[in-house]
């Protein structure tokens, strides 16, 4: 059971989408589970073929309880959200080499699951994709049954505003919230960044785009801050028991405000290396399915930073409030107008206040302010981003 | 006793039929080996000799095809015989009379000449009498256009299924299974008729329908009791009619369960469980979620021991399995 965040102990396995037997790669969904952010897509990080479940639908385990035994080419591995080290444990026989049915492996590698043609026919008329379904029939066949249960859990998580219970929403962020202004010493800097060149440089790219593919000002946001993290690392990664660990990664939490109340802040896996048109493609998807309720578990597991922007028609200046065990957050305010001196003159510019909220425990203000200014300089040479 | 329900035996229904249709119509006798001075090798016809006399109870030579062949000459002569028959292994001694005459006269004539000739068999095995005397073949007639194949398996059937065959005006064959004719329950005094074109429900269920007919019918009753206590909804269908088959009434209960059981005392390589199961696929594929089971004989002559008997025939743990084996539990 991937850890989705500080304040989550346990999670409800809602449904298994893979099977024993079949092949699984790093970023496939095999799971459904339920938080108190909703139901959230469990992917995985391993490669292999999935032995066995250890965890039936339905059952509410802790945070890093195996969840299911994956044989690949390294000794059996436990599936999690990996690359969270508490959740992936070598398999108590880690010399016996994977067992696989001799049965289900061709069926696997032909790669044509077999669904009953009951099933099949159900799976047409409900629009059912059926290689994304477990089958629970002999050799793994998909049966009616099966499609059901999956056109069941597709209607729930079309129905996305009920998927997400804000008031279970309202909870987890109060428990992260009130721990992180108990536990975490803040100190909050702030500057004023002039936007003229991003807003330029923007405006000359986006020219030639048609609206689904033009940049957005929060894409060069968050590219600076990333890269700015390169430099950086004190403001990326986790303060736990052991003090501060720095992230192996960098992986910037979103933070997304959901309708109706709420805030969820889903990663941008590897933001510094994104390309600028990734990046924004993948702000989008994530936009959307946090409001969705779609998220995946690694998204939510692992941000090493949050950057929140609070956008148009907003206020100037966010000063945040960290998200443990994470030890910074970078908050972007409302681009605004104002007077700017420039070559001795005074003169009228677009500019952004960037504010760090900072763990003192990991990090002085002095380093802070170095990196908000990095930020700032980044940000005035756009196309290096 | 005419009023209410009461208390008989298939083998008494048996015999209030045969009495019924020979009080009804002076066209109608009975002949067949045995079937007069000593009652019935079964003792279905225990009695009617008095009652009717030996130009209507009328005692055969062993000769299946002479008396079968008596038969048909006493239908085309305009008379309605009931022919009885020992056991359907015998019948293959009379093979040729049923089955080049019996089912071919109307339409060799050109609709000119009926047979409206009655053969009833016992099939079956369950009471020792080895492999010469207990295996199912009616499944073979059921191959034969020309016939109409029947299999009465509860009393209501037993009781009335005769006067809708001796009604038809070709040849019917009925099949009495060995093992039914002691079983007791209570008819109503309201029953019958029955017609002899469609199958029944004889429980519904929602999970898995078991498809059977004749001695059989009762084991996949029982199945169902058991799988019943596992919280499985068994349909079982008494199929009634083996020729020409109702296969609607299966298909629609198959497209309703989508699983199918084929419960059937006759082997399986090119039998009529064989024919079911293809009409299933041909009329309920797309519904099917698990291959269509089949709890058939062994493929071995009937055994004589008991236990080697018992092994061989079709029983309700087995189709309990065949059954969960469709629900993949």
């Amino acid at each position: 059971m991937p850890s989705l965040g500080a304040d989550m102990e346990a999670g409800t396995l809602v449904e298994w989408l893979k099977r024993p037997g079949d092949r699984v790669k790093r970023g496939d969904i095999v799971a459904v589970v339920e938080t108190q952010k909703g139901a959230i897509e469990v992917d995985i990080f391993e490669e292999g073929v999935i032995e066995r479940w250890l965890v039936e639908p339905g059952t509410t385990v802790p945070v890093g309880t195996p969840l299911a035994l994956i044989a690949g080419a390294e000794p059996a591995t436990v599936a999690s959200a990996a690359e969270v080290p508490a959740t992936v444990m070598p398999s108590p026989a880690p010399a016996a080499p994977p067992s696989v049915s001799p049965l289900l492996e061709p069926r696997t590698e032909v790669g044509r699951p077999r669904v009953s043609p009951a099933a099949r026919r159900l799976a047409a008329e409900r629009g059912i994709a059926l290689d994304r379904l477990t089958g629970s029939g002999p050799e793994g066949a998909i049966l009616y049954a099966d499609v059901e249960r999956a056109a069941a859990g597709t209607a729930l998580r079309h129905a996305a505003p009920k998927r997400l219970d804000l008031a279970e929403m309202r909870r987890a962020i109060a428990a992260a919230m009130a721990r992180s202004k108990r536990e975490i010493p803040h100190y909050y800097l702030s500057t004023t960044i002039e936007l003229t060149p991003c807003l330029v440089w923007l405006e000359t790219t986006n020219a030639t785009r048609p609206p689904a593919q033009r940049l957005l000002l929060a894409a060069l946001l968050l590219k600076a801050v990333a890269r700015a993290l390169g430099e950086a690392p004190e403001f990326n990664g986790f303060f736990t028991a052991e003090g501060f660990q720095p992230g192996t990664a960098i992986h910037i939490g979103t933070a997304i405000a959901i309708r109706g109340g709420g805030l969820i802040a889903p990663a941008i896996r590897n933001a510094d290396k994104l390309a600028l048109d990734e990046l924004m493609a993948q702000l989008r998807d994530l936009v959307s399915r946090a409001r969705s309720g779609a998220l995946r578990s690694s998204e939510l597991s692992d941000p090493t930073i949050t950057v929140t922007n609070l956008g148009e028609r907003s206020v100037e200046t966010v000063f945040g409030v960290i998200y443990p065990p994470q030890v910074a957050l970078v908050g972007f305010g409302m681009p605004v107008e104002r007077p700017w001196t420039a070559g001795g003159q005074v003169v009228a510019r677009r500019v952004i206040s960037a504010t760090l909220a900072a763990d003192h425990r990991a990090s002085d203000g002095h380093r802070g302010a170095l990196f908000l200014a990095d930020i700032d300089r980044r940000l005035q040479s756009p196309e290096k981003l | 006793m005419t009023d209410a329900v009461r208390e008989i035996t298939y083998r008494d229904a048996v015999r209030e039929a045969i009495r019924e249709a020979l009080l009804a119509d002076p066209r109608v006798f009975l002949m067949g080996e045995d079937v007069g001075r000593y009652g019935g090798c079964y003792a279905v016809t225990k009695g009617l000799l008095d009652e009717f006399g030996p130009e209507r109870i009328r005692d055969t030579p062993l000769s299946e095809s002479a008396f079968v062949g008596a038969g048909i000459g006493a239908a085309l002569g305009g008379m309605r015989p009931i022919v009885e028959i020992m056991t359907v292994n015998f019948s293959l001694l009379a093979l040729d009379q049923i089955v080049n005459n019996a089912a071919t006269i109307r339409h060799m004539s050109g609709g000119q000449f009926a047979v409206p000739l009655v053969i009833r068999m016992a099939t079956g095995a369950g009471r020792q009498l080895a492999a010469q005397h207990s295996h199912s073949l009616e499944g073979w007639y059921a191959h034969i256009p020309g016939l109409k194949i029947v299999t009465p398996a509860t009393l209501e059937d037993a009781r009335f299924m005769l006067a809708a065959a001796l009604a038809d005006p070709n040849p019917v064959l009925i099949f009495e299974h060995v093992m039914l004719y002691n079983r007791s329950g209570v008819l109503s005094a309201d029953a019958g008729p029955v017609d002899i074109s469609s199958a029944r429900v004889q429980r519904p269920g929602n999970h898995v329908t078991l498809v059977t007919y004749g001695g059989t019918l009762f084991k996949a009753l029982d199945a169902a009791a058991e799988l019943a206590k596992e919280g499985v909804e068994a349909e079982v269908i008494d199929l009634r009619v083996l020729r020409p088959l109702d296969a609607e009434t299966v298909l629609s209960s198959v497209r309703k369960t989508r699983r199918a059981v084929i419960v059937d005392e006759g082997w399986r390589s090119g039998s009529l469980s064989a024919e079911i199961s293809a009409r299933i696929m041909e009329g309920a594929f797309w519904d099917l979620d698990a291959p269509v089971e089949r709890v058939c004989s062994a493929e071995v002559p009937i055994p004589y021991p008991h236990h080697l008997e018992e092994a061989a025939l079709p029983q309700p743990a087995a189709i309990v399995a065949a059954a969960k084996a469709t629900l993949a539990r």
